[in-house]
């Protein structure tokens, strides 16, 4: 890594974890560390589209994972008496798991038919959701406890959130430090030979077998990681709402995580991030054009995919060079 | 002459169609094998049966007696089988550094997870196949286009790229289709040498499917010929020319392109 990227990164953290709060706290505006802990988890889920996009799969059924993760969460922490924590792996690995036997044979179809599998598995969740015994049907699971204090060797890492005067900016940060892990792990996978794999695997699935690429070994792989980060994302956000329900990720979701790679930058790891940032604020701030909002909003994004193809990112690129 | 490869009374059929008939022979090692035949003669599809991208109806394909046929594409390559495409197929939005790189994958020691955080293995893995990229690059001539991207070559640097990714794996037969399509003379006289070379320095066994008649009986020790899908000959390129069945099979203006 070299010192123009350390500097970046540092900067970043530097405004993640310090900057925005003082702002926060300077300005009183408390009600944007909801609306930032929102786009920090999103933007987790989206990073798990941005590497099914990597392998050359279009992917728009993320919802179902975040669903199935934030389900995981809860009903471990109301029925089996589980620390919030410990739920938050848990369901990242049962996601993983899902997503491996789902992947099996879907991941075997490209281009629009994985796309419209996907798109119907969103559903397919929610119905799954309203039916279940284990899920509570459409009355949902309400009234989830805060996470509790996380501890090791006697050492408390987080404070039991309960006891917090101020529970949102704990919720901030703990959802911006995820973030931060989760796109390291993202930048790790695409700089090293995994990701050189899964490039060659979108650009050419065959040549790639012919060089000696377990092809559906990879896709498989890459999916599980994908919707591993799904399941994070859903199960921190039901930490925060404290309920969920079977319409808490809904195909829209599903479309939006996919419209936020596409916004930032398929060929950029940071893409995502940026995307979700700006069609988040995007979509708030149009909030003033009352029922005009969805068609301008629309619209933009139309005019943004035909005239910045690769990406908000892509600006940057001209300007510097191929980064 | 050990045979390397034995092909052994392959049929492919597709429905009521049949690809391959009942072909047989054997590849010795070290030896430049060309397969030729009119457009439709199944060539390819013997291909593609070789490096088990299509399963056999019947018959098998053996690697040093072991049987190949119908393993997983990925497998054969692991073996040594290691199959270039016709189409210009490479990685477009790559260079052709990186290209070859990542064509180096069956040569890694460290694992995907070793690499992800790597670890010393991985490192010396990487090292090493930057170092051969760089030694494959030089081999074929390509060191101008190094750090192009694989989307801005012509034809005639795709097809030396498609060569590199399959030399990176570090093939003990290499199966190269039609490597001389959409080149000229000179680029083609520079390929038939560069095939000799990957021949006579590395060791390779190489099996080929070509139109360039020319650029065929020039390379060729021994060659196959196909038409509608069954064996009608076999033999060094002076006993191929003199054949009656591939003249006819060539008939008219073909007499021609089969070099007489």
């Amino acid at each position: 890594m070299n010192t123009q990227k350390l500097v970046g990164v540092g900067v970043f953290l530097i405004a993640v974890f310090g900057i925005v709060p003082w702002l926060i706290s300077v300005t009183g505006r408390w009600d944007f560390y909801y609306t930032l802990t929102s786009v920090a988890l999103l933007s987790i889920a989206s990073a798990g589209v941005w590497l099914t996009f990597y392998i050359g799969r279009i992917n728009i059924g993320q919802g179902a994972y975040a669903l199935a993760g934030g389900y995981v969460s809860a009903i471990l922490t109301t029925q089996a008496g589980f620390s919030f924590w410990a739920t938050l792996p848990l369901a990242g690995l049962f996601c993983a798991g899902l997503s491996i036997l789902i992947g099996l044979p879907i991941l075997r179809l490209r281009g629009v038919y994985f796309a419209m599998v996907t798109l119907v598995l969103t559903e397919v969740g929610r119905l799954a959701a309203l039916a279940l015994p284990v899920t509570n049907g459409a009355k949902g699971i309400t009234s989830i406890p805060l996470p509790g204090e996380l501890s090791i060797f006697g050492l408390t890492l987080i404070p039991d959130f309960a006891t917090l005067e101020n529970p949102k900016l704990a919720f901030y940060l703990v959802a911006a430090f995820l973030m931060v892990i989760c796109y390291a792990a993202l930048y790790r996978i695409v700089n090293s030979r995994l990701g050189h794999l899964c490039r060659s695997l979108q650009q050419n699935e065959e040549l790639s077998a012919s060089i000696g690429v377990n092809t559906a070994y990879l896709r498989v792989l890459a999916y599980s990681i994908s919707s591993f980060f799904g399941g994070i994302a859903g199960a921190m956000f039901v930490a925060i709402s404290q309920s969920i329900y079977p319409s808490s990720f809904q195909v829209t979701d599903s479309v939006n995580f996919m419209l936020n790679c596409f916004l930032g930058g398929l060929g950029y790891v940071f893409g995502p991030m940026l995307g979700t940032l700006m069609l988040y604020f995007g979509w708030d701030l149009l909030f003033t054009a009352g029922r005009f909002q969805l068609l301008i909003y629309s619209s933009l994004l139309i005019i943004l995919m035909l005239f910045l193809p690769n990406g908000v990112l892509s600006l940057f690129e001209r300007k510097g060079g191929r980064k | 002459m050990t045979p390397i490869l034995q092909v052994k009374g392959v049929t492919k059929r597709f429905g009521g169609l049949t690809a391959n008939n009942d072909i047989s022979f054997d590849v010795a090692e070290r030896e430049i094998l060309s397969v030729i035949g009119p457009n439709g003669a199944g060539k390819s599809t013997l291909f593609k049966l070789i490096a088990s991208f299509l399963r056999t109806t019947s018959g098998e394909v053996l690697l040093k007696g072991r049987r190949i046929s119908n393993l997983a594409p990925h497998k054969v390559a692991r073996l040594g089988v290691v199959r270039t495409f016709q189409e210009t197929t490479i990685f477009r939005s790559m260079t052709v550094r990186e290209n070859i790189i990542v064509a180096h994958h069956l040569r890694s020691k460290a694992s995907l997870l070793g690499f992800f955080l790597g670890t010393k293995q991985a490192r010396s893995d990487e090292a090493e196949f930057g170092a051969s990229a760089d030694e494959i690059i030089d081999f074929l001539g390509m060191g101008a286009i190094r750090d192009e991207f694989a989307s801005n070559l012509p034809q005639g640097h795709l097809r030396a790229l498609g060569m590199a990714i399959g030399l990176a794996t570090n093939p003990t037969v290499l199966l190269l289709d039609e490597p001389f399509a959409g080149m000229n003379h000179d680029e083609t006289m520079r390929m038939v040498a560069n095939v000799r070379r990957l021949r006579d320095e590395r060791g390779v066994t190489v099996l080929l499917v070509e139109h360039d008649m020319p650029a065929v009986m020039k390379i060729s020790d021994r060659i196959v010929v196909i038409n509608f899908g069954e064996k009608i000959a076999e033999g060094t390129p002076a006993e191929i020319q003199a054949n009656e069945k591939v003249i006819e099979a060539y008939l008219g203006s073909e007499d021609a392109a089969i070099g007489m």
